[in-house]
């Protein structure tokens, strides 16, 4: 096998995997996961003022 | 306070697993760093973020900004007073234009992207940064690098690869710092609390990847003493390898980076979730398979092979369907939220740098045809594209980021005043308006004075009558840059007053989330 023929299956492979990952992204099943991770950045409050709020669920080290 | 013991402290099964590995004498250590209040004999311990480095690189980006504008205004007004400096040769336009490139790219840029990915990647993965050593060492040895270069290029140290123009001992150091970023990064990633790994942190991890790659491949070279270095590659080879990090460098410094941004900045500040998510897989992955291809399109009617030549072309023009399909997610973003662009500066910021980000990108492919290469190539058109997407995309996304970040670096809701914002914005825009448009009339006046012929074949024009023809645009560049300049001197006062504002607090204790730990 010619290297030219290795490079050729590598190009045809990309285009394979690109296609696949579109049709994983678009696949219906994706959805609600998509759409819980679009929230990440808004569902965590980064103002500082809700510093203060933040201590109440923190972690407890009892003596 | 009583005397903290924890080799006496109970933990409780909710308690970090990371505390645990780390071990009762480091934890010590690590009690003291975090904030640790006492309440009626429960001690709350609670994990911070790392918002010192953060606060570090995005306040140098503001410096770095400033110093590396300032120089491009400079040089282009050597190109319209060319005896402004006497004939110093430290002051040539040939020594300081490589040091206003490697700065504006790589101090303000590179600034800018390891505030933002790093307070992305430990915001969005609830956890606090992977090493605050190595962090630091970041940011120091990415400053060492810079201050290098300040010192080298205008003696004329230069490797002469253009946006790789630094000499082998400072590549050295590039390279372990850009090591040290990945690592840090991705250790963060590796011990995120949160399930998914954010669409903005895929694309920060494919630009320190890919500069890491790009860096060590193209920068590779035989030293001939301290100062002075031969490529490890020859004729069209060099010329091949130095494009392919040359366009990269744009695709993935200057854009996966900055898209990083984009993908939490712009939800953020629009506090709408990014238009569509599949999309954003996709504009990654089609970003990711075709940018590599896209560097011959800088050697066109060159030595490199035709087919590659070609290669190049096609790769380039398929490029305009990630970045658009990108650039859509983004503004689409805004939709039913678009009243917030009249009151929000930061928003006008970001949404005008995805216009630009998306006439850039129309712009390139379109200049990747070899035909309207022919006429674009060499002329100051490049120059102009380069800006539209430097100053119009990278700059205002940072710039509207860097709004975002710093209020929050100390301890307040917003940025001393709202209106500087405003003001900023309306001198930036004006600025890259001016400099693309002035331009695009002499690049093509250029192009089209090159190549016009007489009927017996000589030329019509001498190439000093093209510089003649592009002399006033030159001016008019020169004034876009001290707008846009003017802005960043703007930008610079409304943080120092942020920064020493009666409720400011240089801000190092913000919460991890401790609700994060359930999914751990």
């Amino acid at each position: 096998m010619d290297i030219n023929d290795l490079r050729s299956l590598f190009t045809v492979l990309g285009l394979a995997s690109f296609v696949g990952i579109v049709w994983w992204a678009y696949s219906g099943r994706r959805g609600a996961a998509f759409e819980q991770a679009a929230r990440i950045p808004l569902d965590d409050d980064d103002r500082p003022s809700s510093g203060v709020a933040g201590h109440k669920n923190q972690t407890r080290i009892e003596q | 306070m009583p005397a903290l013991r924890p080799a006496a402290t109970r933990l409780t099964p909710e308690l970090d697993q990371a505390w645990i590995a780390k071990g009762v004498r480091r934890s010590r250590v690590w009690l003291c760093e975090s904030n640790l209040t006492v309440r009626e004999g429960v001690y709350e311990m609670q994990e911070t973020y790392n918002y010192k480095v953060v606060r570090q690189f995005a306040v140098m980006a503001v410096v770095w900004g400033i110093l590396g504008m300032a120089m491009g205004v400079f040089i282009a007004a050597q190109l319209v007073w060319p005896d402004m400096t006497y004939g110093i040769e430290w002051m040539s336009y040939g020594r300081l234009r490589p040091l206003h490139t490697n700065s504006v790219i790589f101090a303000f840029g590179g600034c800018a992207l390891f505030a933002t990915s790093y307070y992305v990647v430990q915001r969005t993965c609830h956890t606090r940064i992977f090493s605050d050593r190595l962090a630091a060492f970041t940011f120091w040895g990415w400053q060492a690098v810079i201050v290098a270069a300040a010192i080298t290029l205008p003696q004329g140290i230069t490797q002469g690869k253009e946006y790789a123009e630094l000499e082998w001992p400072i590549d050295i150091l590039i390279a372990i710092v850009w090591i040290s970023y990945a690592i840090t990064f991705f250790g963060t990633l590796l011990k995120r609390k949160t399930p998914h790994i954010y669409v903005a942190n895929w694309f920060f991890g494919a630009f320190i990847l890919t500069v890491a790659m790009l860096h060590i491949v193209n920068s590779m070279a035989m030293p001939a003493g301290l100062f002075k270095s031969y490529s490890a590659y020859s004729g069209v080879q060099d010329a091949m390898i130095q494009w392919w990090y040359g366009h990269n460098a744009v695709g993935f410094f200057l854009t996966a980076g900055f898209l990083g941004m984009m993908y939490y900045f712009v939800p953020k500040q629009a506090n709408r979730p990014v238009y569509s998510y599949r999309l954003s897989v996709v504009h990654f992955w089609g970003l990711i398979f075709t940018y590599m291809w896209a560097g011959p399109h800088h050697l066109h009617y060159t030595a490199l092979p035709d087919w590659t030549q070609s290669l190049g072309m096609v790769f380039s023009l398929i490029l305009l369907a990630p970045s658009w399909g990108g650039m859509v997610n983004g503004i689409m973003t805004l939709s039913g939220a678009w009243d917030k662009l009249r009151t929000d500066p930061i928003l006008k910021f970001l949404v005008t740098s995805l216009s630009f980000y998306g006439m850039s990108t129309f712009e390139g492919p379109m200049m990747a045809i070899k035909t309207v290469n022919a006429l674009s190539h060499y002329t100051d058109w490049t120059i102009g594209h380069v800006h539209s997407g430097a100053l119009g995309w990278v700059a205002m996304v940072s710039i509207g980021s860097l709004y975002y970040l710093i209020p929050r670096m100390f301890g307040r809701e917003a940025m001393w005043s709202v209106r500087l914002i405003n003001v900023h914005f309306w001198l930036a825009t004006l600025g890259v308006v001016l400099y693309i448009a002035a331009m695009w009339v002499a690049g093509v006046s250029e192009g089209l004075m090159w190549r016009a012929t007489n009927p017996d074949g000589t030329l019509t024009y001498s190439f000093a009558e093209a510089v003649k023809a592009t002399y006033p645009f030159l001016f008019i560049r020169f004034l876009g840059g001290v707008l846009y300049v003017a802005g960043m001197l703007l930008m610079a006062y409304n943080v120092y007053r942020t920064a020493t504002a009666k409720d400011a607090r240089v801000y190092d204790d913000a919460p991890v989330p401790a609700a994060a730990l359930a999914h751990a």
